[in-house]
């Protein structure tokens, strides 16, 4: 029976995996999926148009999940449908995140007002956009290091406004409200305001009406060209750089000169119009249509749109998550519990969940054409699939589930911090020009990154160590040697790639910058590392600490690490800062502060330890 | 006497000695990270790493608190090589130790003579100009040159701190001796006439009188530098010349990347029979041959200013006839060329102007090798513990 159990969990867990990756149905007649697999120039990438849907989410409110006020849920897609084509509705969608106190109080917000306490829809509080851009103005010119709180949320949620408002501007003309018919006769008004602009000037008789109404709709074009960021007409064919796709509202500026309208403003016209008036078919048609006249001449960007598409939506490293804290717990029973069964199927729990984010990882190289670190979020990734790979390689020989439990909590971790540090926008960015080296990032900042895992799980190692130790009475002596060999085989890799990786970067360096070693925060980082790991190995060897001493020694090598990894960002100082977050520094303090206190738990006698004290009584 | 050198041998040989200098290590190099943002990159690096004791300023008297990295370095070093000697004795499951340490040994070594002899200069020009000189990023020099000779410009270049010491300047090839009369580690420049109530100025020649010289703070942020401004009194044999304002804001000739061109005229005045120019200039570093820039390219992604590349297209001259070829020079593609070595580092497009950082550093090579030791020596000696632990469990398994 109990044999049959844990089958049912790794068949449950692989079941869910499997579902996950099904392709999504489209939530009604609408082919929403196909418009969202069209692609768009953002960035500098042309990406899918559901990643521009999720991304602009995540930054704006944390989350991809949209509610309308009737209480629907909406798919990311549609929720950029509506921003697109309906936005007197989108407006009154709760996806702002606002929750600095005093500003809610600019905004005469209360907290009752919006969703879940903190998410509100723009039509709540457009009246005060004049204050919010005035506050964040005058927040522009403090420096963002030494902003307060508040000027932060202000600043940020002005951003997030402008933000929606340009990608609202991207397709369609948000105030026009005959826009496809404005377009469909665009020639015609074009010609009769320009005559009756020219009778004006001459002093004759003139069509006011006509005039007007070129006049709305130059300023409307105008609107859009300045307001636009997705670029979505592409070249024409033939043009010498197929990467020069423009801004719907820039080839409209060109057509009120005098130039042809071409096609794509007027498809996305008409998507806007029939998914305005609920016309799936002729929707389903345009949608056909438009990638038809991309799909030959954009092969490459339609496949990577599929797949990324499908890898959105899948979520594979939220999965991951999951069944991490799922691992974690099965491990932490077989404890408790001290049953094989578990601990095996902890295990294979653990592996699973190793494949998929090995998949996520692959598939996300695959898309960018880079190795797997290109900024902070993909590092996060990969620390954590770089620990938990050693985890599986300890649990394979010590079989003691020390190792599920350390995969479990690192997967759960890394993979919760990843998730923070993707909601500033797309996880896949270009690479600035001296970062622009495939062969440096996949040796340097490989080992470097493995480094950092391998110093953590060191560290997490000895945590298990003591926690267990100090509080439980279940840390054997063979268990406890185990846990000492380890924590010494992890340290030894741990000093081999952070030494490597340093010393690789110095030599990057010297190729970019011409000199090895610039004494920059982030070097100066991964060298800590290297010294501290250094110092294990030689007061291992010289006798200077026995395992007590190791472990505490090892715990502390999370805080270089953590620091290395995050610290040396928010000193805004020095050629690699580029992963500023304001929220990380509470964090990391926080980290470090509480890796002081199991340090100081760890250095009390061992008498006061439930597992020796037993041991010795 | 013997005991006292034993144990004088057994401190410097110790395991401890080495965890005590690894840990001094790292606080030195995290204060010196966390300091860089009080006093930018290039201070803190003399400060905490080129120096034998990190010193703070406690009223006029600098006091040392903590070693500096050339004590801690150098007793590393030392600790590593004596006990090298005296306690490690060589054998084959040791030699991965030996391999990584000898590969410090190179890179400790290797980092001190870049310290001692790398040079590092600023190539600045634009499109179609030609140069045979850079420019230091740090020191400035005051440059008297003889322009008599339409043909050929004679240079006395006085390097910056004599002026700031306030040293009289004489040299055998000037024929009037120079004092300094003040002098400003940075200092902004006025129009008189914009800076109405300013005293009257110490300059009595050249372009002084109308300029006002305002000292500010000095900076130590690393993307600025300090501008400094001094006047000087050139003294002849029968009495005064004249005092002039000398500045590097008043020396620039060239647009700067933000294609500002200043417009101040050179200061001349003759003495002996004979034309002398005068300037505070950024100390410049001649080389045997001459780069033309050809073309700069700044790419960016598409619809963004995200940048994808620069590069400089340049033609190398030798005046030797031997030597003259075209490079590109782009972000991790750098010219090497007479053991100088060209970088792409700055770029301004709009004004045709390309920074290329120019270094010379005969010991270049040493990270190099010292990488493969270290990499190649952990690799050995972890792998013979791996397979030590891999064999012995497979012996409790059978």
């Amino acid at each position: 029976m109990k044999k049959h159990l844990s089958l049912l969990v790794l068949l449950g867990a692989l079941a869910t995996i499997v579902y996950s990756l099904l392709p999504t149905k489209n939530p009604g007649q609408f082919d929403v999926n196909g418009f969202g697999r069209l692609p768009v120039l953002l960035n500098g990438r042309l990406k899918p148009l559901d990643t521009v849907a999720r991304t602009t989410l995540l930054q704006i409110q944390n989350t991809q999940s949209v509610r309308t006020p009737d209480g629907r849920s909406l798919q990311p897609i549609e929720w950029l449908l509506d921003v697109f084509f309906v936005p007197e509705l989108s407006d009154s969608y709760q996806v702002f995140l606002i929750d600095d106190p005093d500003l809610l109080a600019l905004l005469n917000l209360r907290r009752s007002d919006g969703r879940g306490n903190r998410r509100f829809a723009l039509a709540q509080f457009d009246k005060y956009l004049g204050d919010l851009s005035k506050q964040a103005n005058a927040a522009d010119n403090v420096e963002s290091a030494v902003r307060t709180r508040v000027q932060r949320a202000t600043v940020q949620l002005r951003d997030n406004v402008v933000l929606y408002r340009r990608i609202q501007h991207s397709l369609a003309a948000p105030d026009l409200k005959d826009y496809l018919s404005d377009l469909l006769n665009f020639s015609a008004i074009r010609t009769a305001g320009a005559q009756a602009e020219m009778a004006k000037r001459a002093g004759q008789p003139s069509d006011a009406a006509a005039i007007e109404k070129i006049t709305t709709i130059g300023m409307a074009f105008q609107d859009m060209s300045e307001w636009a960021n997705l670029a979505a007409v592409p070249p024409p064919e033939g043009a010498p750089d197929p990467n020069a796709w423009r801004t719907v509202g820039a080839q409209l500026m060109d057509a009120l000169g005098g130039q042809a309208l071409g096609a794509t403003p007027l498809a996305f016209a008409g998507l806007g119009q029939t998914w305005r008036n609920s016309q799936p078919k002729e929707f389903n048609e345009l949608v056909t249509r438009i990638r038809g006249s991309l799909e030959s001449r954009y092969a490459d960007a339609f496949d990577r749109g599929a797949v990324e598409t499908r890898f959105n939506s899948a979520q594979p490293f939220y999965l991951g998550m999951v069944l991490s804290a799922l691992a974690g717990f099965l491990a932490l029973g077989s404890w408790v519990g001290s049953t094989q069964q578990l601990q095996r199927t902890a295990f294979g729990v653990v592996g699973l969940t190793w494949l998929l984010t090995t998949a996520g990882i692959l598939t996300r190289m695959w898309l960018e054409g880079r190795p797997p670190v290109t900024n902070l979020y993909s590092s996060a990734l990969y620390v954590g699939w770089g620990a938990v790979a050693l985890c599986l390689a300890l649990e394979y020989f010590y079989k003691n589930a020390v190792g599920s439990v350390a995969a479990g909590v690192i997967g759960f971790v890394t993979l919760l911090i990843a998730h923070h540090l993707s909601l500033t926008g797309d996880t896949m960015e270009m690479m600035r020009a001296v970062l622009d080296s495939n062969f440096w990032l996949a040796t340097h900042v490989v080992a470097v990154t493995t480094g950092y895992s391998a110093t953590f799980l060191a560290g997490f190692l000895a945590l298990i160590y003591i926690l267990r130790g100090f509080f439980t009475s279940s840390l054997d002596k063979g268990t406890a040697d185990s846990l000492n060999r380890m924590v010494y085989a992890i340290v030894c890799f741990a000093t081999l790639f952070s030494l490597v990786g340093t010393v690789l970067g110095g030599i990057w360096a010297d190729q970019s910058w011409g000199r090895f070693w610039g004494w920059d925060p982030k070097e100066n980082g991964a060298l800590i590392i290297v010294l501290w790991n250094a110092i294990i190995l030689h007061a291992r060897w010289g006798g200077m600490v026995k395992a007590r001493g190791l472990m505490n020694l090892a715990v502390f090598g999370n805080i270089v690490t953590a620091w290395s990894w995050f610290g040396v960002n928010m000193l805004g100082v020095g050629l690699h800062s580029y992963g500023f977050t304001d929220a990380a520094f509470f964090w990391l303090t926080t980290f470090a502060a509480s890796q002081l206190a199991i340090i100081a738990l760890g250095s009390l006698p061992l008498t006061k330890w439930r597992s020796f004290r037993t041991a010795a009584g | 006497m013997k005991e006292l050198v034993r144990q004088f041998r057994d401190f410097f040989v110790s395991l401890q000695l080495t965890v005590v200098l690894l840990a001094m290590g790292i606080v030195l190099v995290f204060a010196a990270t966390l300091d860089q943002t009080n006093l930018g990159i290039w201070a803190v690096q003399e400060k905490y790493f080129r120096s034998f004791f990190v010193l703070w300023q406690v009223g006029e008297v600098p006091v040392p608190v903590f070693p500096g990295g050339y004590l801690v370095g150098g007793l590393l070093f030392f600790n590593l090589l004596a006990s090298h000697f005296y306690r490690f004795k060589f054998t084959w499951k040791k030699s991965g130790i030996f391999m990584t340490h000898i590969g410090l040994l190179l890179l400790l070594v290797g980092e001190l003579l870049s310290g001692l002899w790398q040079e590092d200069t600023l190539l600045t020009m634009r499109e179609g100009e030609t140069l045979n000189y850079s420019e230091s990023q740090l020191k400035n020099e005051l440059a008297i040159i003889d322009v008599t000779d339409p043909k050929t410009d004679l240079v006395v270049a006085v390097p910056e701190n004599v002026l700031a010491r306030g040293r009289t300047i004489e040299h055998p090839d000037l024929p009037f001796r120079i004092e300094t009369r003040s002098y400003y580690q940075n200092a902004m420049l006025r129009r008189r006439d914009e800076a109405p109530n300013m005293p009257p100025s110490l300059a009595t020649a050249g372009l002084g009188p109308q300029v006002v010289a305002i000292p500010v703070a000095p900076t130590y942020r690393q993307n600025e530098r300090n501008s400094p401004a001094a006047f000087i009194e050139v003294i002849g044999r029968e009495g005064p010349i004249g005092t002039f304002l000398v500045s590097t804001n008043l020396a620039s000739e060239k647009p700067d990347t933000n294609g500002m061109v200043v417009q101040w005229q050179p200061q001349t005045f003759s003495y002996a029979g004979r034309q002398w120019k005068i300037m505070l200039r950024h100390a410049r570093v001649y080389h045997p041959f001459s780069l033309t820039l050809l073309k700069v390219e700044h790419d960016v992604y598409a619809g963004t200013d995200i940048p994808k590349n620069f590069s400089s297209r340049v033609r190398v001259n030798n005046p030797d006839g031997r030597d003259d070829h075209e490079a590109l020079i782009y972000m991790n593609n750098p010219l090497r060329y007479q053991g100088l070595t060209f970088f792409q580092s700055q770029m301004a497009k709009s004004v045709q102007l390309t920074g290329l950082q120019v270094v010379s550093n005969p010991s270049r090579q040493l990270p190099y090798i010292s990488c493969i030791l270290m990499g190649v020596g952990l690799l050995v000696q972890f792998g013979i513990h791996l397979f030590g632990f891999l064999g012995k469990r497979r012996k409790v398994a059978a």
